[in-house]
């Protein structure tokens, strides 16, 4: 397995969502619809976008649901990238797990259709 | 928006004509490099300062090569340190990205940055003369006035490329959600503006717990109607970051806030993520 190395691709801030997009189509994608593992290596990446890390594993993850977690490994994360990494995996699969589903019409209504939403800190 | 709205009349053949008075923000304007996109002469000479460690001047981005360009020079530019220039890098990404992706603006984007040192603060701002809130949003969403597209773009999961709540593989929704929140968790501003509508996002006062809502309306808020039309979009924001907290913190209570509805997680799936 080839760690990926994203700061070679993008620099010390990883916010460009086309070379996310290329990573996930050569690399993540066809690790997880095969039967491989990808290592993402996050060395030399300062800070990353939410924008940039769900173009590089949503849709993976949205394919390969919960246990393609465990054929991507990030490596070298610092605090920041590794918190992004954490809120994005957890948003993506608990949006694929229904938890939240509404529909179009419901996010449309006055109160956007959260307003029941708790205060969260 | 100045400089965005006679770019965009510039390039749609249009000439800027008309005095500039020698107002007391003058040499501000001229530093701000506003008259080069007026294509207008102030009617003085001011001597120019260096910039570092104040400002970025009005910028125009027109795709990702100078958006990579901005980020790059505008950390020395501001000289600041890094707790302050990650949620700086962080935001000008987002708010740029977003219009390059969605807004359709033939002029691209226009931002300019002033640092208030004694503050620790950073006032952006990033105009943009493409769709606008609504028709991006309402390609996707069952939205009927001006000001509730706008509550929507905040709303995280809502985004204009697809009616599935939570985005899809290249568009989380969330964007401008974590911006919001990065203004609302140091206790400031926030404005959108788009046609003939304004959200802004009130401080939270000092002292006070700053609470993140997924619904933009539960927020301290005005949402102002019936303004003059805007043919874009304009966001403002405010970001100070105290060097006792750090970026990374900030991100953690976003983290705990950015979710569809946390009362019926089910699990905590980030705890199965491999981190070597």
């Amino acid at each position: 397995m080839k760690p990926i190395g994203i700061a070679r691709a993008v620099g010390s801030f990883a916010e460009d969502k086309d070379v996310a997009a290329q990573i996930r189509e050569k690399h993540v994608l066809p690790a997880i619809l095969g039967s491989g593992t990808v290592e993402l290596d996050f060395t030399g990446v300062d800070l990353a976008t939410q924008s940039f890390i769900h173009a590089l594993i949503a849709q993976p993850l949205g394919v390969g649901g919960e246990p393609a977690l465990e054929r991507i490994l990030f490596k070298g994360c610092s605090r920041p990238v590794r918190g992004i990494i954490e809120t994005v995996v957890q948003y993506v699969l608990e949006t694929e797990d229904g938890v939240a589903e509404e529909t179009s019409e419901q996010s449309a209504a006055p109160n956007g259709g959260s307003a029941d939403a708790p205060p969260h800190r | 928006m100045a400089a965005c709205a006679a770019a965009t009349k510039r390039q749609q053949g249009h000439q800027i004509k008309g005095q500039v008075a020698d107002v007391a923000s003058l040499p501000y304007l001229v530093r701000m490099k506003l008259f080069e996109f007026l294509g207008l002469d102030p009617p003085r000479r001011i001597v120019e300062h260096e910039e570092a460690g104040r400002f970025i001047p009005v910028t125009q981005v027109k795709g990702s090569g100078d958006l990579k360009r901005v980020i790059s020079d505008l950390v020395p530019l501001l000289h600041t340190e890094s707790h302050l220039a990650d949620p700086i890098r962080y935001v000008i990404s987002e708010l740029v990205r977003n219009v390059i992706e969605h807004a359709q603006s033939e002029c691209g984007s226009f931002l300019c940055a002033q640092c208030f040192r004694d503050q620790n603060r950073v006032s952006i701002g990033v105009a943009d003369s493409g769709v606008g809130v609504f028709q991006s949003i309402h390609r996707s969403h069952a939205v009927r006035r001006p000001g509730d597209a706008l509550c929507l773009a905040l709303t995280p999961g809502i985004s204009g490329t697809t009616p599935r709540i939570g985005g899809n593989q290249a568009n989380a929704g969330a964007g401008l959600f974590f911006v919001k929140s990065i203004a609302k968790l140091s206790h400031n501003f926030l404005v959108l503006y788009s046609g003939n509508s304004m959200y802004k996002l009130l401080k939270t006062p000092a002292g006070q717990q700053t609470m993140l809502y997924a619904e933009p309306r539960s927020d301290r808020h005005k949402l102002l109607t019936d303004l003059p039309e805007w043919r874009g979009t304009v966001v403002g924001i405010d970001i100070s970051v105290s060097e006792d907290k750090s970026f990374a913190v900030l991100l953690d209570i976003i983290r705990k806030a950015y979710s569809l509805d946390v009362k019926k997680r089910k699990r905590d799936y980030f705890k199965g993520i491999r981190f070597t």
